[in-house]
């Protein structure tokens, strides 16, 4: 995962609450078994749509996307980050993110920031009133700016290190390998194991 | 979340989790690190592990645990001709795809045609592998259902997955509890799947954000395991992390028996524990919501998130009343979406579909109940229905009982057992502009087809509304005609 401190880029206004996961990559989408080559699958519905806000210059080329309250609600398919990240997004701007969209958007180094909903539709205001407008995300300071607004986001430590870093999760838990074994011979006798299969 | 200590009194939720940790995480900065938590359990399906298995392969890894990893075909699989090979390319290589990665990394996989293939949150409980006060996860969202037993059980991403297939163990950060207490009884022909679309339509569709739910009171303790496991399916259409049930002994009696309980002296230990999980008396919940089960009735979506509910006596309401801007631009786009108006009577929207099936409402008792309605009677003509039983056991044992001849006498198809029509990986979808009334759990723009337009209901709302066309009460149908003899 590629560390990310501060990205800068076209701001894209998506004025929607509750923007699920099926309308971000539809489940049919989700045949393939790559982990790339998703862009053409992102907001595939709406993008038919002429006045869909990615179907308008400058908007076309946006890497940070605003967004209502709520996104990422539903499915809990990584794929719907993958696709955001194949399209060029690198931050997510909301009010409010459904919990697995933020988990796995922090482990694929998608930045979701947690901006105030006044701050989000100032921010939309700021991106109509200029389209094109850059907005630059900054995790040092937990900072959005577009235009003449300044906002803080939320993001807890661990979450912000772990992209600042771009650690692997997988490695960082292997070194705690010792423990895991140890809490194995702690389980209850009574748990069950799926093999042998008892059918 | 309350602090692990001795004396202090826990919550359902916080009990388990404390018996999971396997390394907790460090203080810094006021906030703390997460939690390396264990898992009990691992379901796998097709749709979201190749990637994961790709991931341990390139990196030489094992699966830590195949003993604790149990794998299902149901999204991609066809409802009809199941002996032939699947017809579309791109299903048929991902199933494919998931027999191999079972093959090669020595984890049990229940294919097509196999009797305990089904939808993964179906085939858990009824292996007898989710118990009570487990770890459970799975790379779908509806993982939440298995929380009904009183485990701790959470949808996660595909990098949680190959993390779970590695380590057997995720990162997690504590949540915030929530109690939802429903006191009272639910009157005859009102259900499960009523209380939890009235729960997701009060605290909407982010009141869950960062919460586990535990559902209590009188109402819940008198639900049988397979209609808690509705209400926990859907914990999640309210954003919460995961939806819990204290294990009773209702609880116990379910688990007992089935192929992967506990036996004998591991019986007895077992029982013991799972009794001492329950939320201790002075144990403090985040936040509380109560419910009323006597004042509700059966209840029925009419826009495109699980949110947008009412009671099926009730009309649309209007966008132009909502106080937040938010709430009425979302009502007046889904409203456009699902061609309806304002005002109009729930009961007079015509349907084209119904649809019995998905994790939420495929297990027997599902088809029992709906089957009871429609005995006897006749389907709208205009109405085309698809049963699609959550497991190849559940539709076996409904075929025992003679509930799909009831099906089939009634007008309806009765299909082979997986996701099907919930969110259309297969061939089951509803055409453009089509509507449903559906026992699944999602009302998105498109779920069920490009297009096509969903309302949430539950299994007897479906069948009394395959019989009238029209979205319909059970008591409607009876105030129609008399229970034939």
């Amino acid at each position: 995962m590629e560390p990310i401190t501060t990205h800068t880029g076209v701001g894209v206004p998506l004025k929607q609450s509750n923007v699920d996961t099926d309308q971000i990559i539809p489940a049919v989408f989700l045949k393939r078994i790559t982990k790339t080559g998703f862009d053409d699958a992102l907001f595939h519905a709406w993008r038919k749509k002429d006045d869909f806000v990615l179907n308008q210059e400058p908007y076309r080329h946006g890497t940070v996307l605003v967004a209502g309250p709520d996104f990422g609600t539903g499915s809990s398919r990584e794929h719907a980050v993958w696709a955001l990240k194949d399209y060029g997004f690198r931050v997510v701007v909301s009010s409010r993110f459904a919990d697995i969209f933020y988990s796995n958007a922090a482990k694929q180094g998608l930045v979701a920031a947690k901006v105030a909903q006044p701050d989000v539709e100032l921010i939309f205001k700021e991106l109509e009133k200029e389209p094109g407008t850059e907005v630059t995300v900054n995790l040092e300071s937990r900072t959005v700016r577009c235009g003449s607004v300044e906002a803080t986001f939320e993001m807890d430590n661990y979450t912000r290190w772990r992209l600042m870093e771009g650690l692997d999760d997988i490695s960082l838990t292997l070194r705690q390998e010792a423990a895991i074994t140890t809490y194995e011979t702690t389980r209850g006798a009574f748990k069950p194991t799926t093999l042998p299969a008892k059918v | 979340m309350a602090e692990n200590s001795a004396e202090m009194p826990l919550t359902l939720a916080e009990k388990v989790w404390r018996d999971h940790v396997v390394v907790r995480g460090e203080e810094k900065d006021g906030q703390r690190s997460p939690d390396l938590l264990y898992i009990d359990l691992h379901l796998v399906h097709e749709v979201t592990s190749p990637q994961a298995f790709e991931g341990l392969r390139l990196a030489n890894r094992p699966v830590r645990r195949p003993d604790l990893t149990i794998a299902t075909e149901d999204h991609n699989t066809p409802t009809l001709e199941i002996d032939k090979p699947i017809a579309d390319p791109t299903s048929r290589k991902q199933v494919d795809t998931l027999r191999a990665n079972c093959e090669e990394f020595g984890v049990r996989l229940h294919s097509l045609g196999d009797a305990n293939q089904g939808i993964v949150h179906v085939v858990g409980p009824q292996l007898g592998l989710t118990q009570p006060g487990m770890t459970v996860v799975c790379g779908d969202s509806h993982t939440s259902t298995h929380g009904a037993f009183g485990s701790l059980a959470m949808g996660i991403g595909t990098s949680d997955v190959e993390h779970v297939l590695a380590t057997q163990t995720l990162s997690l950060s504590p949540f915030k509890t929530m109690a939802i207490t429903v006191n009272g009884s639910l009157k005859p022909g009102v259900s499960s799947k009523d209380i939890i679309l009235a729960v997701i339509a009060k605290i909407g569709t982010g009141g869950g954000q960062g919460y586990v739910l535990e559902y209590r009171g009188s109402a819940i303790e008198e639900l049988s395991m397979e209609a808690r496991m509705t209400i926990c399916n859907m914990s999640i259409e309210a954003g919460a992390r995961a939806g819990m049930v204290a294990p009773d002994q209702t609880t116990f009696d379910y688990v007992a028996g089935r192929p992967h309980a506990p036996t004998g002296e591991d019986w007895d230990a077992a029982v013991e524990y799972w009794s001492s999980l329950a939320t201790d008396e002075d144990a403090q919940f985040d936040a509380d919501v109560v419910l009323n089960a006597d004042e509700l009735e059966p209840f029925v979506t009419w826009g495109t998130n699980p949110g947008q509910g009412v009671s099926l006596s009730e009309s649309i309401p209007d966008p132009a009343g909502f106080h937040d801007p938010v709430d009425r631009e979302s009502a007046e786009r889904a409203l456009q979406y699902m061609d309806l108006a304002p005002g109009t009577a729930m009961k007079d929207i015509r349907v084209d579909t119904v649809f019995l099936g998905s994790c939420t409402n495929a297990r027997l008792e599902d088809l029992r109940a709906a089957a009871e309605i429609i005995k006897g009677r006749q389907k709208d003509p205009d109405v085309s229905m698809i049963v699609v039983p959550g497991s190849a056991r559940v539709r076996l044992d409904a075929e025992a009982e003679g509930i799909d001849q009831v099906f089939k006498d009634f007008g309806a198809e009765w299909r082979f057992a997986g996701c099907s029509m919930c969110l259309g990986m297969n061939p089951d979808q509803l055409a453009e502009g089509e509507r449903c009334a559906s026992t699944s759990n999602r009302n998105f723009e498109g779920r069920q087809g490009k297009g096509g337009r969903t309302h949430l209901v539950s299994p007897v709302v479906a069948a009394a509304t395959a019989i009238r066309g029209t979205l319909s009460a059970p008591s409607d149908v009876t105030a129609d005609a008399p229970v034939p003899a």
